[in-house]
């Protein structure tokens, strides 16, 4: 089960109208069977189409997400196929998308909502806090509020400020919501399904510039995994994402600890270090909360070495997370002091200048070299 | 944005277009709607024939039923006489009709409960029996109209200020109370009496009432959602998100202002230079009135029909209750740091209570015995109160790793078991020293 990571040209490079003409296209083509090229868009925009397609009360709502499909083609369709009372655009309003949202699954659906860009969900903020986050702690657990956020985030698209934050470890220090963020075009698919088959708020975080990767996926086969998964999940448990991280690698020497817009950088390192030699496994997180400390930890006690990678600034976020949970769990294990490879902690810089900011696999392979290799 | 080439009278009838297609109400539609007016033929006889419409209704031009009274509407006055119909500040042929002799009996009872909950639960806050409490004492009237004007199955939004209301909608005095006596969860359960949890951060609450309204809706019920918030929150961002929100899907919720001049300290000169708080409303393109909030026949009488009106499709619809907070923000607060004595004596005398007491003695509805039927009924309240709040409720402190989530996770059954650990450590210390 350990994915491919396949990017594509464009996921470095701005999203353009273009290509965006080009996924839509390509998402128009009827699916034919066995693994087809899938761009991740492609594979978000099937789950949620399955999902409504699966339960009437999985409504899509948000800025620009009905007519056009959002502005970068996620929710392409949906409103032509399932109509304007199950996906809508709603006023220009976050704090009021996600307040409506808290409003309507306390009262029997389940909000699938838009973000548009992740500095644009700030003024959600006192919602998501709480109320998303706190209702199901504060009703001792009689009001449910399964409903997913959908935050397209992080950078390297030359987006221009604001349009480029990674906002996920705001999400993730607040104890009731679930984070998860796909690295795989597969992982999107079964991602968001999971996330809305969820009776706890989800904030589901996708890497803007993975939306446009291709992978070889075979759709029907995901749908026919996640039918297995919610009838009872019988036989499939083991490909249940929440709470489970994946090794993307598998390594000796050392291991690479990442999640969402860096794994494919983290994948290009390793497979560059194997041809210095050098063995390093690649676990993705993918659900940052809650956090698979078994995966992280099994990994790091093998390899006795690690690198955690992530685009957000380093200073208070995941990445300083993980160190502390690997320090905690592995010392006796460890060879080498836990190194990371993440942002500056600065706001996230011009289109001109982000490639500066973003890590990058000689960055990674220098931290690795710093690992204490001589005895 | 008001077309360039559309004067006021235009814009209202263009905001009054029917929607196609999304809405399945009837043809009663006052508010905004999301799709954009076109200045067709077609739509200029439906906007006349909407006009006529409001015409047959109320009586009185679209403009006129879309702003608020020129003052306010009061159909009892302060000493308790009813008031002649030209005289209680409605527009000619928008009269309010009078709410039902038992509507207001039993409208009373709640009232003077409410007091007696107020002034029971302030004493049990002196006593340290109560972590805090936010009185509504004086807007017991308001209180009281928001959850009567209710059906069963419609749904009631309350800040913290309003317990005598949550409690008025039939939920248990005491679990109504649970937050205040420090307790970490709601108390009651929203589900079983369609009442949201009170709610601290000001109206965020609001976008929940608009979304349960807008769910009840697509599942093609006529729920009406009650919305409650005072002066100060009209400067909170979501205010206009939700109103915004409920005029452009055209819900059924009525936003219930309950204007006391205070946020803690803070006057509404402060919040506000609008004309009211109900003249907001024109903004979203709804119909805001405005109601002396210490009189609780005007509040039923207005409240009423705004459920009623929104049952058969209005739109959402904004009221503003003009009424006073008596006694400080809570117990925390000293309100003579920021106004007068004289203030609160001109507001005594305007008082909920003694003013439908007179009202009815001089209808013959309420005798002594109803009276001291009603006096005990607040009474036992009252007991129950001090004796509910009085227990110690015993606490599990695994409790709080229970439902942060529907499953606790790995890392939150770590910390539990962490927690389990030092209580076992600390009893077995206890009984050793004990020994």
């Amino acid at each position: 089960m350990s994915p491919t990571v396949t990017t594509s040209s464009e996921a470095n490079g701005n999203v353009s109208a273009a290509t965006a003409r080009a996924a839509a296209k390509a998402a128009a083509v009827a699916e034919a069977t066995g693994p087809q090229p899938v761009t991740m868009a492609k594979a978000l925009n099937t789950a949620l189409a399955d999902a409504m397609q699966a339960d009437s009360t999985v409504l899509v709502f948000g800025e620009d997400v009905g007519q056009l499909g959002g502005v970068f083609r996620i929710t392409d369709g949906l409103m032509a196929t399932f109509g304007e009372q199950r996906c809508f655009d709603t006023p220009l309003a976050e704090s009021g998308i996600v307040g409506m949202a808290v409003g309507m699954a306390m009262n029997g659906m389940r909000p699938v909502i838009e973000m548009q860009f992740d500095a644009f969900a700030y003024p959600a903020f006192q919602q998501i806090i709480s109320h998303v986050a706190k209702m199901h702690n504060r009703t001792r657990g009689r009001l449910k509020l399964p409903l997913v956020i959908r935050v397209p985030y992080a950078g390297g698209i030359g987006g221009v400020e604001h349009h480029c934050d990674s906002s996920e470890s705001y999400y993730a220090h607040t104890p009731g919501l679930k984070v998860f963020t796909p690295a795989t075009v597969s992982d999107a698919y079964r991602m968001l399904r999971e996330a809305i088959d969820s009776d706890d708020p989800v904030v589901f975080m996708e890497a803007k510039k993975l939306y446009w990767s291709k992978d070889q996926v075979d759709l029907e086969a995901l749908r026919r995994e996640h039918d297995g998964l919610s009838d009872g999940g019988s036989g499939t448990h083991a490909q249940r994402t929440e709470g489970r991280a994946v090794v993307a690698r598998t390594g000796t020497d050392a291991t690479l600890i990442t999640y969402g817009p860096s794994v494919p950088t983290a994948m290009a390192a390793a497979a560059a270090a194997a041809e210095e030699g050098r063995s390093l496994e690649v676990v993705d997180v993918r659900s940052i909360v809650p956090l698979d400390d078994e995966t992280i930890t099994a990994s790091v006690r093998k390899t006795g070495r690690a690198v955690v990678i992530a685009e957000a600034p380093g200073f208070a976020s995941i990445s300083s997370e993980i160190v502390a949970r690997i320090q905690e769990r592995c010392f006796h294990y460890l060879a080498a002091p836990v190194r990371r490879v993440t942002g500056f902690d600065i706001p996230y810089p011009a289109p001109k200048l982000e490639h500066y900011y973003l890590p990058s696999v000689d960055r990674i392979l220098d931290a690795v070299d710093d690992l204490q290799w001589e005895d | 944005m008001i077309p360039a080439n559309c004067g006021y009278e235009t814009w209202f009838r263009t905001i009054l277009k029917a929607n196609s297609g999304y809405r399945r109400d009837g043809p009663m539609t006052i508010s905004a709607d999301h799709t954009a007016a076109e200045n067709t033929d077609l739509n200029a006889v439906q906007a006349d024939a909407q006009e006529a419409e409001v015409r047959r209704k109320f009586g009185i031009s679209l403009e006129a039923y879309m702003l608020p009274a020129h003052r306010q509407i009061q159909m009892v006055d302060p000493e308790g006489q009813l008031k002649a119909r030209e005289e209680q500040g409605t527009e000619a042929g928008h009269e309010y009709p009078l709410p039902g002799d038992a509507e207001l009996v039993a409208a009373f009872e709640q009232l003077v409960v409410g007091r007696r909950v107020n002034d029971q639960n302030s004493a049990l806050v002196r006593q340290g029996r109560m972590a805090v409490y936010p009185s509504s004492h004086g807007q017991e009237a308001c209180q009281v109209a928001a959850a009567l004007c209710l059906s069963e199955g419609d749904w009631l939004f309350p800040t913290y200020r309003d317990a005598v209301a949550v409690m008025a909608r039939g939920v248990d005095p005491v679990e109504a109370m649970t937050i205040f006596r420090g307790d970490w969860h709601g108390g009651y359960d929203p589900l079983e009496h369609n009442v949201g949890i009170q709610c601290t951060p000001l109206t965020t609450q609001l976008l929940h009432a608009v979304g349960v309204a807008h769910a009840a809706k697509l599942r093609g019920e006529k729920t009406v959602v009650l919305a409650m918030c005072g002066d100060g929150a009209t400067s909170e961002g979501d205010f206009h998100e939700a109103l915004n929100f409920a005029a452009v899907f055209h819900l059924p919720v009525i936003f219930f202002i309950q204007n006391n001049k205070y946020a803690i300290s803070v006057p509404l000169s402060h919040q506000t230079v609008a004309p009211s708080l109900a003249h907001k409303a024109v903004g979203y393109g709804m119909a805001g009135e405005r109601v002396d909030g210490n009189d609780l026949v005007a509040l039923l009488a207005v409240l009423d029909r705004a459920v009623k009106l929104a049952r058969e499709g209005s739109g959402p619809l904004l009221v503003e209750a003009n009424t006073y907070r008596m006694q400080a923000h809570t117990n925390a607060d000293d309100a003579t740091r920021y106004r007068a004595e004289s203030e609160v004596a001109e507001w005594m005398a305007k008082d909920p209570i003694s003013r439908l007491k007179t009202y009815l003695q001089g209808r013959g509805l309420l005798d002594a015995e109803a009276e001291a039927r009603i006096a005990e009924h607040a009474e036992a309240v009252a007991k129950q109160l001090r004796e509910g709040l009085g227990e110690d409720v015993p606490v599990d402190p695994q409790e709080l790793f229970r439902n942060v989530f529907s499953e606790p996770t790995p890392q939150l059954r770590e910390q539990s078991a962490l927690l389990a650990d030092e209580l076992s450590r600390e009893a077995t210390t206890r009984e050793e020293t004990a020994r």
